[in-house]
Formats: C-alpha cells, structure tokens, sequence
C-alpha cells in the first residue's frame, strides 16, 4: 500500500513540531495536521518565552514556533494546515480524515495539545470581542490608559499581568484563594510591580457591560460579599483543557480528558498510537516539556515500526485472531 | 503570511471599503499578533476562492488608529464584513476555515 505513511503527526506545537522533526530524521517520512487556525500552538500568544533552554535573552513565541517548524520542515516533514476532523485509530492502517481528504497511516502521533478554559459566567460569551480577551499579546494594545483585569493565579496569568501594564492604568488580578500557583520568578515579578494590585479570594460571577465590558461582578469566597470592579477589558487566564475530544471512544482519558498513555513511554492502549504534550500532561505543561515527549513519541512511533516489520512475517498469522 | 490580500490603511478605507460595490471583509491584524498569523493563509485561501464574491482587505490596527477606534475594535484578529457602507458580520478571534465559512455563508 504505497499511500500509506509510516506516521501522521497531528498537531504542531512544540510536542507536533519535535515529533514531526525526530521522525523525519529517521526517515519516516511524516505527514503532519497543523491546524488550520492552530499551527503553532499555545505558544503563538505568547510574547517573551523566558525558559525555554538555549536562548538566554529570551525568544519571541511565534518566532520559536517558527523556528521549530522550519527545522521539522528542513528533514523532509510534510506540513499541512489542515484540520483533522475524524480519526480511525482501530483501523489497520490508521485512518485520518480532514475536511479535504483522507490519509492512511501505520502510527498516528497526538500531540493536539489544549485549548484555554473560559471562565462560564453570564456576561463572557456576549462581550467576548468587546473587552473579554483570551489574548494579551493581541488585544494589551487597545488597554491603553485603561483599568483592566487578569483572571487567574498560575504562570499565564503573571505573565499577561505584567505585560498588561506596558499598555494599561491598572491591572488587577483576580484570583480565587490567597495564594498563587505562578512560579516564583513570575509572582515576584507581578507582586513588585506599582500597576499590579490583586483581588484575592475572588471569584467573577459576572461580566458586566451592554455592548462592552465596563466591570466585573467579584464574589469573595470567603465572607460571600459581592463587589463590582469597574474595568474596561478582563484578560481570563484560568488554565486550559485538554483537546481530545477527536478521540473519544477510542482512546481513553482520565476524568479531566486528559489522554492516558503508559507512562513513561507515549504509548496509548492502542498499538501505533502515541500521545505527548499538553493532551496528555497535566502536570508540567512547559514548551520544553512537551519537546521533550514529542521527541519521545517520535522514538515510540520508530521502535515500534521496526518491531512490526521484523516480527509481521512470524506473526502476520496470529496478529489477524487479536 | 502572504501579500495577496491588499492593505487599507485610515486614508483609503473610505474609497476601498465603504464605497466598495461589492462585500468587503476587512481582517484588522498586527504584526504582533500570533493568531493573526495563524489566520492569515486562511482568509488567503478563501479569497482565492470566493474573491469573486467577497473582497478580502487587511488593516494594520498599529498604523491605522482612527479606523480601529471608530469601529471600536478591542480585540484582534476581528474579521468584518462591511456591505454598503455598514458593518453586516463581525467575527472575533482565529476560527477555523470551516468555521468561517459557516460565518459568512450569507456573503459567498
């Protein structure tokens, strides 16, 4: 079967990108689904990646994606800005659908990565696009002289905070307990700087405004008292979900849709089927780390082949009873 | 991102896009803006398909200041059809081209 790929990489973040290159370079030839409106990741809304290893001034995120994308592009990766929308995993081989066509493959990669939380009070989804962003780096610029909220407690959150007041009068973070899960460098960075105030112990319970945001319904949660912060944009940086919901039925995940592979290894329950990133990590969740187990489930995706194709001609009998 | 969408700018919106005769959707992007980026080759695909049907015109929101503050443009990428003079869809945020054309099933 000549149009049968030995990999299909879907997704193309960092974990996509650092699969699509290690498979290349072993000359598997790998096609891989950016993403119509994704290629490149959670890291195209980022500024300033800080800790990613061998830069140490700092690189631009669409620029490192770019940068990733080229060195997969340079060993003979096949990029496609597509989205995938249907896959067979069961199947032998593997059947991958997009909206143009259908591609067969033996080993199918997951690198799909995830998409950000929405806060799911009354008021978001109307003035999303009207002073609701999920985007600093896109929509900081229309701050300008403004008062502005951040929601949220963990690394994203400083992070747009502090690069908020390049633009904004005031940037206040709302968070739901009295402490932060940013990392320290990130706390520090937010907590000194003279724009930054925090609403600690904080939920919003709405977003207030007719055809624009003008301020935040606040509920502390620990004395139950409502407050409204009078803003003219909330920035909602309250994590991420796991986008794997193109599998389900057919791989497992835990209760958070997280997909489960056999750690330490990217092997999902299905043979030739391989996961790493942020589908799959809910505990890191760094650019470095999702390079690193895309490289992993690059080397999976290999051995794996070579098994199949030293093996098929003492077990090709058996294999069709499984 | 390729230059085959053409640019307006605060001094040609009026003549390229509100005395167009046709349908015009006006992409406001930044070069700072990633998912600008990511919905670039889109909308480049879809004017090669529908551009008969539908200009396709991008406005820098860094260099064209009255423009984006007249239409009140506070998150990017929005994508705006404007027919006849007036704003008739606007769609906010990077959206997969199936979900475009969806949006815009009213204008191709």
């Amino acid at each position: 079967m000549a149009d049968v790929r030995d990999v299909i990489v879907i997704g193309s973040g960092p974990a996509g990108y650092t699969a699509a290159l290690y498979a290349a370079r072993a000359r598997l030839n790998p096609l891989v689904f950016e993403g119509s409106v994704t290629a490149g990741g959670a890291l195209m809304n980022t500024t300033d990646v800080e800790n990613f290893p061998g830069f140490p001034d700092g690189i631009i995120g669409p620029d490192l994606m770019d940068s990733l994308r080229k060195q997969a592009e340079r060993f003979g990766a096949e990029l496609v800005a597509d989205d995938v929308t249907e896959v067979d995993l069961a199947a032998t081989p593997k059947i991958v659908t997009t909206h143009r066509d259908m591609h067969r493959a033996r080993t199918v990669i997951i690198a799909t990565g995830s998409a950000y939380r929405e806060l799911g009070v009354p008021g978001e989804k109307r003035l999303s696009g009207h002073g609701v962003s999920w985007c600093a780096t896109c929509d900081g610029f229309f701050c300008r002289a403004h008062d502005i909220a951040v929601v949220g407690g963990g690394d994203s959150a400083m992070e747009e905070a502090t690069f908020l007041t390049r633009f904004a009068r005031s940037v206040t973070i709302v968070h739901r307990r009295d402490s932060l899960r940013a990392s320290k460098i990130m706390q520090d960075r937010a907590m000194s700087n003279p724009k930054i105030t925090f609403a600690w112990n904080s939920v919003v319970t709405e977003v207030l405004g007719e055809d624009r945001v003008t301020g935040l319904r606040l509920e502390d949660v620990i004395t139950g008292t409502e407050r409204v912060l009078p803003v003219t944009a909330v920035f909602v940086a309250v994590g991420h979900d796991p986008r794997s919901e193109l599998f389900k039925g057919q791989l497992a995940t835990d209760p958070d849709g997280y997909l489960l592979v056999e750690q330490p290894s990217t092997r999902t329950a299905i043979p030739g089927v391989f996961a790493c990133g942020d589908v799959v990590d809910r505990t890191y969740r760094q650019a470095v780390t999702a390079a690193g187990t895309g490289c992993a489930a690059a080397l999976d995706a290999e051995r794996w082949l070579a098994d199949q194709d030293h093996e098929t001609p003492t077990l090709s009998g058996r294999k069709s009873t499984t | 991102m390729s230059a085959a969408s053409k640019e307006v700018t605060d001094a040609t919106f009026e003549s390229d896009v509100l005395k167009n005769s046709k349908p015009v959707l006006v992409d406001y992007w930044a070069p700072w803006c990633g998912p600008c980026r990511q919905v670039g080759p889109v909308l480049e695909e879809l004017a090669q398909e529908y551009g008969d049907k539908i200009e396709f015109v991008k406005l820098n929101v860094d260099e064209n200041p009255r423009v984006t503050q007249t239409y009140g443009i506070l998150n990017i990428p929005t994508l705006s059809v404007f027919k006849d003079g007036h704003v008739a869809k606007s769609i906010v945020g990077a959206k997969p081209k199936s979900a475009l054309l969806r949006e815009l099933a009213d204008f191709i």
